[in-house]
C-alpha cells in the first residue's frame, strides 16, 4: 500500500501557497465535461458540491436523507475555530496549528493540520458573505467564546445552534448550484458500493431509497463525505441513521482505513435514563466557558445538589487542571468524569454521572444572559430531563461524539485509490488522536470549500473525461450484482431477531472492551465475541418487507452488517496501538497520576489497514510522522 | 403508561391508506415520542408485521427529519417541540394516541408516516440564498451588521424546514417557511442586490409547488418547532410588495 502523504516541500507556512501554484488546473471549457459524484451532503460534501458546481464541474450528489439540509452536520451546537485574533488577544495561525497538533496528542500530520488553520479565516468570511447570522456584539463585529484546549477565545458561534447555520449556509449555496443545472441532486439514495476500474474510481452503486432501485453513476472522481463511524457503538450523539456503509465500502475495494481505534468521547452528554434509550445527547462543550463541573467529596453522597456545601464539593477539573480548569480537552475531561465515577462519588440514580453547575456565573451575570448565550441548549436539556438547569445543575456523563480516525488520505485528500477522495471526518486528516471543539466544522468546510476545489483539479486535469456507457461495463455490473446479492440475503434470512437487537450488543460490547478505557484483555475478548454475532446476525436477523420499496429495516441491516466488520478493524487497532494517546487510552499505559502515556518512539504513526479479504485478517501498514515544527512533548493542561 | 395507538398505514404514494391500532403497554415517562414508536416497532417485527416507516434522524429536535401529526397537532401537543423531542411524561392522561403522516398536496405520502418534502428543497433553489463563490468573501469583520438585527435574522434562520406549518394550515400555505429564509436575508445587508429577484422567484416556486395561501390564522406560528413569528410572514408580504414595484424581472 503506498503511504506517499504528498507533502510539498519548503517551510510549513509556504507549503500550501506553493502547492497550490504547483498544481495543475483544468480549463474552464473543460470542466463541464468532468463528472464528479459527491457523496454526502453535510458541511464537507456540501460545501464541496457547491463549490465544484461553481467551478463549472458536472456534480452528481447524494445523500441519504430526505433533503441534503438534514446531513448530521446540523446538529453541531457549540461553534467553529479560526485564527482571526479578532479579540486581540494572542491568537495566530500559528497558535491555532500548535493547539490543534498538541490537543490531537501528536498523532496527526503537521502540514496538513497548518493548511487548516490557514484556511480557517478563510471560512468564516465566506460564512458570513453568504449570511450565515453568526453572534455579534452591539458595535456590529463579530463575538467569540472559548472553547477547551485553549486559552484563547477564537470560536465563531450562532447561539448553540453553530452547525445548523453553517450547514443552511452550505446547502443554500449547494441549491444554487442545483439551480444552475451545475449540481444534480440525489436525496434519499444511499451509496452501497464504489466501482474501481483499471485502478481508479469511476463511480458509484447507489440505492434509491424510495423504489428501492440500484442504480450505477458513472463519474471522473468520487468524493466520500460521509461523516464517521460513531454508531458503531450504538449509543452516540451521532444522528441515528449515520454509518459507516460507504466507508467501509470503499476500504473493501483497497482503500486505507487510518486509526479506526481513535474515537471521541464527549465528556457532556445527557446520562442514559433506560435500556429503550435509542441515541445520547449532546450538551455543548461551549456550557463549560460557564458551567462548572464537580462531584461530592464524599463516596455515594445522594444528598440533592443544592443541599451540598461548596467544601463539601470537588471541582476535580479545576483542581487538577489549574491552567484550563473546566475547559481541559475533551478526552482529559472524560476520563476525569470516569474516575470519579469509578470511585463511587457519580450521582444521579445510576451513578453515572457529574454535575456541570451554572450558579455561579447566573449569580454573576444573570440568568438572562446565560439564556442568551445557551437558552436552546438548557431548553433542550429540561425537555429531555424534566429538570431545570436554571434552578439545579445539568447531570452529565461522557458520550461517543466523533471520531478522528477515517480513511487514509494525502495532502490533497486522495485515497490510496486513485480519483478518490475523502473529506471531513470521513477521513483521518487533521485531528490526529483526539479532537478540539468547534474544530470539526473547521475541517468539514476548510475540506469542501477551499481544499478539495483545488486538489481535484490537479487529478482531473491528469484524467481524460470518460463517463459515457461507463455504467454498462463490467465493473459496474458486477458491483450491482454484489449489492443485489447482498439485498435479496438480508431478506431471505428471515430470523428471530430485529437488527436493532444486534446493533444494541454490538454496541455494548464496543463500549464495554473498546470505549472510553482499554486493555489488552478486554479488546482480545472483543475480537473474540464480535465474530459470533456477525455470524449470528446473518443466520438470524429478520428484515421484513422486500427489497423493491420503501424499507427502513432493510436500510439498517445493510449499515449493521457493516459495522459488524469494521467493529473488528477497530479492536484490532486498538489491541496493537501499545500506547495510551488522546481518545485511545490502554489502561496498561498511563502515568502514575493517571494520564495518557504515549509512546513516541515505538507509536509516532497513523496505522493504515488494508483489507486482505472476508475471513482474512487485515493488514496494518504505518505512515511514519515527523514533526519538524512542534516539538514531540507531554501534553500538559495543567 | 399504557395506550391505545391509531397509525396511519400506507404501503405506498398509490396504495390505499387506514389508520390500524395498536395496544401498547409499559410505556416509560422517560421515553421520546419516536421510542415508542421504536417500542412498537419491535414489538410488530416480533409478530412477522411490518414496522412503521417514519422520517427520523438526530433526535435532538434539529435536523426537521421527523414529523407526524399526533393527537391533530403536528409534531404532537407540546408547544415549541419537535416529535422527536416530544417525551411521554407530558402525554399524561392520554389514554389514546392518533398518529398521521403530514397532509398537504405538496407532501405526497411515500409510506405510513413518511411524506417527501422535496417542494421545500425547490423553493430554496429557487432563491433561498447568497449568490456569492467560494473564495470571493471579504474580511468577515469588514461588514458589521447591527446586533439587533442579526439576532431578528437568527430568528428566523432557526426554521428547520420540517414542513409542520404546511401540515398545521388549513389552506397548507407554505408562507411562515418562506418567509423565514426571506426574512433571515432581508435582516441583513449580504445579499441585498438580489433581494427583490429572490422573493418573487421563491414565491413563484411555492406557488407552483401547490401550497395554498396564507388567511393569517397563525396555525404555523402555534405548530412551528422553533416559534417562528408570523411577524416573517408579514415582511415577506411587504419584500413580495417592494419587488413588484422595484423588479426587472418578467
Amino acid at each position: 500500500m503506498n503511504l506517499d502523504a504528498k507533502i510539498p516541500s519548503g517551510p510549513i507556512e509556504k507549503k500550501w501557497a506553493k502547492h497550490k501554484f504547483d498544481m495543475k488546473l483544468v480549463s474552464p471549457a473543460n470542466k463541464r465535461k468532468y463528472t464528479v459524484a459527491v457523496v454526502g451532503t453535510g458541511l464537507a460534501g456540501g460545501a464541496a458540491a457547491a463549490t465544484l458546481g461553481e467551478l463549472g464541474y458536472n456534480v452528481l450528489s447524494f445523500c441519504f436523507q430526505d433533503s441534503p439540509r438534514r446531513a448530521h452536520s446540523i446538529a453541531a451546537q457549540g461553534g467553529i475555530n479560526a485564527a482571526k485574533n479578532y479579540q486581540g488577544d494572542g491568537d495566530s495561525i500559528y497558535r491555532l496549528f500548535y493547539d490543534t497538533v498538541k490537543g490531537g496528542d501528536f498523532r496527526a500530520r503537521e502540514a496538513n493540520v497548518y493548511r487548516l488553520a490557514e484556511v480557517s479565516n478563510n471560512i468564516i468570511d465566506q460564512c458570513v458573505a453568504q449570511g450565515v447570522p453568526f453572534a455579534r456584539e452591539y458595535g456590529g463585529y463579530l463575538d467569540n467564546r472559548s472553547f477547551g484546549g485553549a486559552q484563547v477565545s477564537r470560536t465563531f458561534y450562532a447561539r448553540g445552534q453553530t452547525g445548523q447555520q453553517l450547514l443552511l449556509g452550505a446547502y443554500s449555496s449547494l441549491m444554487r448550484q442545483v439551480s444552475a443545472g451545475t449540481v444534480k441532486m440525489f436525496a434519499r439514495t444511499e451509496m452501497l458500493d464504489i466501482v474501481i476500474v483499471d485502478g481508479q474510481a469511476r463511480g458509484v452503486v447507489v440505492r434509491d431509497l424510495v423504489s428501492g432501485e440500484v442504480k450505477s453513476y458513472a463519474a471522473d472522481a468520487v468524493v466520500l463525505a460521509t461523516g464517521g463511524y460513531g454508531n458503531v457503538f450504538y449509543l452516540s450523539t451521532n444522528a441515528k441513521n449515520c454509518n459507516v456503509t460507504a466507508a467501509y465500502r470503499a476500504y473493501k475495494k483497497g482503500a486505507g482505513f487510518a486509526n479506526p481505534c481513535f474515537t471521541q468521547i464527549h465528556p457532556t452528554c445527557i446520562p442514559v435514563s433506560g435500556d429503550y434509550q435509542s441515541k445520547l445527547t449532546l450538551m455543548s462543550e461551549s456550557l463549560r466557558n460557564d458551567g462548572r463541573v464537580w462531584v461530592p467529596k464524599q463516596k455515594g453522597d445522594k444528598r440533592k445538589p443544592g443541599d451540598i456545601n461548596e467544601e463539601e464539593r470537588d471541582y476535580y477539573l479545576e483542581r487538577k487542571y489549574p491552567s484550563f480548569g473546566n475547559l481541559a480537552p475533551r478526552d482529559i475531561a472524560s476520563r476525569a468524569a470516569k474516575e470519579a465515577c469509578d470511585d463511587g462519588k457519580g450521582v444521579g440514580e445510576s451513578g453515572l454521572g457529574v454535575y456541570l453547575d451554572f450558579a455561579s456565573s447566573i449569580k454573576r451575570l444573570g440568568e438572562d444572559a446565560i439564556r442568551e448565550r445557551y437558552g436552546n441548549l438548557f431548553q433542550m436539556y429540561e425537555h429531555i430531563t424534566a429538570e431545570n438547569p436554571y434552578k439545579q445543575p445539568m447531570r452529565i456523563f461522557p458520550a461517543v461524539h466523533y471520531t478522528m480516525g477515517g480513511l487514509w488520505v494525502d495532502y490533497n485528500l486522495q485515497s490510496t485509490i486513485p480519483g478518490l477522495f475523502v473529506l471531513g471526518e470521513a477521513n483521518f486528516s487533521d485531528h490526529g488522536a483526539n479532537r478540539l471543539g468547534a474544530s470539526a466544522l473547521m475541517q468539514g468546510l476548510a475540506d469542501g470549500y477551499f481544499i478539495i476545489p483545488y486538489t481535484i483539479g490537479n487529478y482531473l486535469a491528469g484524467v481524460k473525461p470518460n463517463t459515457a456507457n461507463k455504467v454498462e461495463s463490467a465493473e459496474f455490473k458486477h458491483s450491482e450484482e454484489e449489492v443485489q446479492q447482498k439485498i435479496k440475503k438480508l431478506l431471505s434470512i428471515n430470523g428471530s431477531r430485529s437488527v436493532d437487537s444486534f446493533h444494541r450488543e454490538l454496541g455494548l460490547i464496543m463500549w464495554d472492551h473498546c470505549g472510553m478505557a482499554r486493555d489488552e484483555k478486554g479488546l482480545k475478548e472483543a475480537l473474540k465475541k464480535i465474530p459470533k454475532l456477525r455470524e449470528e446476525f446473518w443466520k438470524d436477523v429478520r428484515v421484513l418487507g422486500d427489497g423493491e420499496e420503501f424499507n427502513q429495516s432493510l436500510e439498517k441491516a445493510g449499515r449493521v452488517a457493516d459495522f459488524l466488520e469494521f467493529a473488528e478493524v477497530m479492536c484490532r487497532d486498538a489491541l496493537e496501538r501499545e500506547e495510551s494517546c488522546g481518545g485511545h487510552f490502554r489502561t496498561e499505559y498511563q502515568t502514575e497520576d493517571g494520564e495518557a502515556k504515549r509512546n513516541d518512539a515505538e507509536y509516532c504513526y497513523a496505522s493504515v489497514w488494508e483489507h486482505k479479504g472476508d475471513g482474512v485478517p487485515p493488514v496494518k501498514h504505518k505512515e511514519m510522522l515527523s514533526f519538524e515544527n512542534v516539538t514531540l512533548a507531554t501534553r500538559s493542561y495543567k | 403508561m399504557d395506550f391505545k395507538v391509531h397509525v396511519w398505514r400506507q404501503k405506498n404514494r398509490n396504495s390505499q391508506g387506514k389508520m390500524v391500532t395498536y395496544e401498547l403497554a409499559n410505556i416509560s415517562e422517560e421515553m421520546s415520542f419516536l421510542e415508542m414508536l421504536d417500542v412498537l416497532n419491535e414489538q410488530l417485527i416480533g409478530r412477522n408485521e411490518e414496522p412503521i416507516a417514519f422520517d427520523h434522524d438526530c433526535r435532538e429536535g434539529i435536523c426537521g427529519a421527523c414529523s407526524a401529526v399526533i393527537n391533530g397537532v403536528p409534531h404532537g401537543p407540546e408547544h415549541g417541540t419537535t416529535t422527536c423531542q416530544l417525551h411521554m411524561r407530558s402525554l399524561k392522561g392520554v389514554r389514546e394516541l392518533f398518529v398521521e403522516p403530514f397532509r398537504s398536496r405538496a407532501f405526497p405520502i411515500i409510506k405510513d408516516l413518511v411524506v417527501d418534502r422535496s417542494a421545500f428543497d425547490r423553493i430554496i433553489s429557487a432563491g433561498g440564498y447568497v449568490s456569492v463563490n467560494a473564495g470571493s468573501a471579504q474580511d468577515a469583520n469588514n461588514l458589521p451588521v447591527p446586533k439587533e438585527a442579526a439576532d431578528k435574522s437568527f430568528d428566523a434562520a432557526t426554521c428547520i424546514g420540517c414542513g409542520a406549518c404546511v401540515a398545521a394550515c388549513k389552506n397548507a400555505s407554505a408562507m411562515l417557511f418562506v418567509s423565514a429564509k426571506i426574512s433571515q436575508l432581508a435582516l441583513l445587508p449580504q445579499g441585498d442586490p438580489e433581494r427583490d429577484r429572490r422573493v418573487s422567484k421563491m414565491v413563484k416556486q411555492m406557488d407552483e409547488e401547490g401550497f395554498g395561501n396564507c388567511t393569517n390564522t397563525y396555525e404555523c406560528e402555534a405548530a412551528c418547532p422553533k416559534e417562528i413569528s408570523v411577524e416573517n410572514i408579514a415582511r415577506l408580504n411587504c419584500e413580495f410588495l417592494r419587488s413588484t414595484f422595484i423588479s426587472n424581472e418578467e
